[in-house]
């Protein structure tokens, strides 16, 4: 009854998920972008500055959240869990390096299909621009939950679709075609 | 060499933005090489041009660009076309115009690609500092390496005061099939990927597959048209029974009832004969559609034993086995039911329009005039049935993915138990084939009865019109009227059929075109067009700057590698470091993306395929057993052995010892539904199977990774037979398994770090020290 604190500390032996998520990393560092552009990570002042780079670990279901900083070898020297945890330049540079890495465009309309079997070519509106790409099977368009859409063109390159009831008549038919 | 160079701008000056990059350029500068990049600094999609010149770097941007009328405006130094009295020399090109820049090659170190999921992005970099990023997207990736290179051959040539490096004759191989390619391009033209023509057509498709049954065909039509002219003999004789008998009979003519029976024996005759070459044609025909979907069964799964691994890696077990399986089906339904009764439809309709526009030209029009409307409305469906039905369709693949999925896993569900979270699965994929279906049925549902409801009405329309006719002018006699109604009742009730042969039409042209997917799909790894015999293989294996790259991410980099015939090569490094990647590339189940593997001096991608690979052994780490006996799966690669060969097989891979304990020795039923062998003993057949086909290379992928320590011992042993005297490559995490080997290759990152024996890598690979050591720990854990 008087402690009951540090009695269930040494009985805490077994893994448990949600300690886990909890103890991440010391997130007491900083962040520099090099003249070569190259983001670098540092500890505390004196220390020789690491390259490194963000690594988002749930890219589509917590875009921005759970950010791993991993140096060139892929070592993880912290994880941030939540931008709010870190001092606001720091994250905006973290961010840039997530934003320079991460491309995929978010698409707002399907402006014409090509035909409706595949390889068949996409037109379409994304927020970062028209383009046109090539699908080259079914399965390269997925249902990620119930609503989101992740299409992976011929070359690779992702589009998401954030949610399949907010796009146009149109859209969603030619999606729901697919999934 | 200003004409020289005038040559090579046309050549290399990129069509698109020829004329401003030639108003930026020096009299007599040369471009050597430009890229595209496709997306701004912003990463949204615009167009860029980057241009590499023996002196410079200049790039331009469509964004940012100076609208056409501005270009008046400017000072006369960037008038386009300088001529050479007012030279400018290229440090002057530095001051740059908004939405250009430019860069002396002097003072630049390096251009530096780099890819991350679709995303490309090229660094310019300074002695300093980083001066420009240029992103792309994945389809340029190829297009940034070649102007990479250029750059750095200019740089050479900088440094060597001009000479720029003779371009090797630069061979580019198709990343996705292997062929080989013309510079300019980045991937050969047929796996560019384009879209497809209309699917309409996919059907016609079908047509080659009839070609060789093309003389059953067209005795199967030759009788339905002989039975659709005895089906229209019988209401002609109607309509003359009521002119000629009937009537005159009640107008008060003298005639006798002696010619009716004649009348019904015509009838009767007509009636058989159209029975019986009706029973004809439907048998022939049948039978030919049997038989084209039978070969398309065959093509179809024949051309998906050909595909690479590639095409396995992405498509689902269940998806696949619905194709070949149900689709083909489907098709096979389609041609002989409603292809065969559309024909005969469209036969009758023929011959009925004709017969009737020959009594009677008005009230043939007429008869005829509901019939566009139906078709109208028959297009109109169409579209909506074809999409509902491959919804349907794919609907129930994903059901069977589910099966696919969780029965073979049905250890894990039950361990966790997932049972509950598996059946609601299950049951929201089946109800989305509920919704799929229901979905067609309502559409489905409107059709028939709306064509039953035109064709009441159209016989409306000949009633009145002919009502009319008899009464206005009598020149229509009421046998005529009759006549034409019978006709248009079998007429409209054909109509009724065809509408359902729009559905069906859907259906099989989606499922056709599933079909032809796959087969459309050339298998990545080619057969030469003109092959080399490799016959029996020494087994000298050589890597020349082999680097592969599956999608944008490189796997494999530059890698060498001699190996000598005979000598066993151990392969280690930590996982993904491109171990197996090398291995299915010496098997040739990928093609590499630049460089070569030669064996015995030749390129393997000379060899055909089946007769190179014969000279292949693999022992995988997850030996697979087909359904069959044990003597069955040990001849797998070689099915005419002798029962010695095979018992000595067994013997030399430790696997007769056990067998002989079965109940049924080498007859004993294994696989998927066969008598279950434990890993250890399972992967002694698999190497018994190996050493049957007495390979010249042998391949060694993780093969004792799965079994326990004293296991390992006895497949070790096993193994050692096999190796002996075969160049061997082995994959292993534990070390001790590559005790044996000749040589250790240390991979990391796709590149070979370090080749050695044993003793000095520990000395001088770090990588490999760290290998080292933890195994050494795992072992010490293992016997603590």
């Amino acid at each position: 009854m008087s402690k009951p604190a540090n009695h269930s500390q040494e009985k805490r032996k077994t893994f448990s998920p949600a300690d886990e998520s909890r103890a991440a990393t010391s997130l007491d560092f900083s962040l520099l972008r090099d003249e070569w552009g190259q983001l670098t990570f540092q500890r505390s002042v004196g220390e020789t500055p690491v390259p490194v780079w963000g690594a988002p670990l749930f890219p589509i279901s917590h875009p921005d959240q759970w950010i791993a900083v991993c140096s060139a070898d892929g070592t993880e020297l912290a994880c941030v869990v939540d931008p709010a945890q870190l001092p606001s330049h720091v994250w905006k540079l973290l961010k840039e390096d997530l934003d320079r890495r991460e491309f995929v465009p978010i698409i707002q309309r399907i402006v014409w299909v090509s035909g409706n079997s595949e390889p068949c070519e996409l037109k379409v509106q994304t927020d970062r621009g028209p383009t046109t790409f090539v699908l080259k099977s079914e399965d390269d368009i997925r249902r990620i939950g119930d609503h989101q859409i992740l299409i992976i063109d011929a070359h690779k390159t992702r589009y998401f679709i954030p949610d399949l009831r907010n796009v146009d008549a149109k859209t969603r038919r030619i999606v729901e075609w697919y999934v | 060499m200003p004409a020289e160079s005038g040559i090579i701008d046309s050549i290399r000056t990129p069509p698109t933005w020829r004329e401003r990059v030639c108003s930026r350029l020096e009299p007599g500068e040369e471009v050597l090489a430009y890229f595209e990049p496709d997306l701004n600094s912003a990463l949204d999609f615009g167009a860029g041009m980057v241009v590499l010149t023996r002196q410079r770097v200049l790039c331009f941007y469509e964004s940012e660009a100076p609208a056409n009328g501005s270009t008046q405006a400017l000072p006369s130094a960037f008038q386009p076309h300088p001529n050479s009295a007012e030279a400018q020399g290229p440090t002057n090109a530095a001051i740059c115009l908004p939405g250009e820049k430019s860069w002396l090659l002097q003072d630049l170190a390096e251009v530096r690609p780099a890819d991350s999921g679709g995303l490309g992005s090229l660094e310019l970099l300074g002695h300093t500092a980083l001066l420009e990023t240029w992103y792309y997207t994945g389809g340029r990736t190829s297009a940034a390496e070649r102007f990479v290179q250029a750059f750095r051959q200019a740089k050479q040539a900088e440094q060597n005061g001009g000479a720029l490096p003779t371009q090797s004759a630069a061979r580019v191989v198709c990343p996705s099939c292997g062929s080989q390619i013309e510079p300019p391009k980045t991937l050969c033209d047929a796996c560019t990927p384009t879209a497809s023509p209309p699917p309409v057509r996919s059907l016609w498709r079908l047509a080659r597959f009839a070609q060789s049954r093309a003389t059953m065909i067209a005795f199967g039509f030759s009788l339905t048209l002989a039975s659709t002219g005895a089906g229209l003999v019988p209401p002609y004789l109607t309509g003359s029974l009521i002119d000629d008998v009937l009537n005159p009979r009640q107008s008060g003519a003298d005639v006798s009832f002696g010619v009716v029976p004649w009348y019904l024996v015509g009838m009767m005759v007509a009636y058989f004969a159209a029975w019986l070459l009706a029973w004809a044609k439907t048998y022939v025909l049948a039978s030919v559609s049997e038989q084209v979907s039978a070969d398309l069964r065959n093509e179809t799964y024949a051309h998906l034993q050909r595909l690479s691994l590639e095409f396995f890696g992405g498509k689902r077990t269940g998806d696949l086995i619905a194709r070949v399986g149900s689709d083909t089906d489907r098709i096979c339904n389609f041609l002989s039911v409603n292809l065969l009764d559309f024909g005969t439809d469209v036969l009758m309709i023929a011959l009925t329009a004709t017969t009737l526009l020959c009594i009677d030209v008005p009230m043939g029009l007429v008869a005829m005039l509901p019939f566009p409307f139906i078709a109208w409305m028959a297009q109109r469906v169409r579209i909506k049935l074809r999409h509902g039905f491959a919804r349907t369709s794919a609907a129930w693949a994903e059901m069977v993915n589910v099966l696919a999925d969780t029965i073979p896993g049905i250890r894990v569900v039950k361990a966790f138990a997932q049972e509950n979270r598996e059946i609601e699965r299950f049951r929201r994929r089946n109800q989305h084939v509920l919704e799929a279906n229901i979905r067609v049925n309502v559409l489905w549902s409107f059709f028939a009865p709306i064509v039953t409801l035109l064709t009441d009405c159209g016989t409306l329309v000949i009633w009145g019109y002919g009502a009319w006719r008899v009464f206005q002018h009598n020149e229509l006699s009421v046998g005529v009227l009759v006549m034409f109604i019978t006709y248009m009742g079998r007429l409209y009730v054909r109509l009724d059929s065809m509408s359902r042969f729009v559905a069906a039409t859907q259906r099989a042209a989606a499922s056709t075109q599933r079909i032809f997917e796959i087969l459309d799909r050339r298998a990545s790894v080619p057969d030469p067009s003109r092959p080399v015999h490799p016959g029996r293989l020494e087994g000298k294996i050589e890597l020349k700057e082999v680097s592969f790259k599956y999608g944008t991410r490189i796997v494999t980099r530059e890698v060498n590698l001699a190996i000598e015939p005979g000598e066993m090569i151990g392969l280690v490094g930590p996982s993904g470091s491109g171990k197996s990647t090398l291995v299915n590339l010496i098997c040739r189940f990928y093609d590499v993306t630049s460089g070569a593997i030669l064996v015995d001096g030749t390129d393997i991608r000379s060899f055909p395929i089946e007769e190179y690979r014969a000279n292949i052994g693999i022992v995988l780490q997850e030996p697979f057993l087909f359904y069959g006996t044990i003597a069955e799966n040990i001849a797998y690669g070689r099915p005419e052995a002798t029962p010695g060969e095979i018992v000595a097989a067994a013997r030399a891979a430790r696997a007769h010892e056990f067998i002989v304990k079965l109940t049924d020795g080498y007859d004993s039923l294994v696989g998927e539904r066969g008598q279950s062998l434990s890993g250890g003993e399972r992967q002694r057949i698999s190497i018994a199977r190996a050493i049957l086909t007495d390979p010249r290379i042998l391949i060694l992928d993780e093969a004792t990774s799965s079994v326990d320590t004293e296991t390992e011992r006895e497949i070790q042993e096993a193994l050692t037979n096999l190796i002996e005297g075969r160049t061997t490559l082995a994959i292993a995490h534990r070390l001790s398994t590559l005790r044996s080997a000749d040589r250790l290759v240390v991979l990391d990152q796709g590149v070979v770090v370090a080749i050695g024996r044993h003793d000095e890598l520990v000395e001088s690979c770090e990588i490999y020290a760290r290998l080292h050591q933890a195994n050494l720990e795992m072992a010490e854990r293992i016997g603590a």
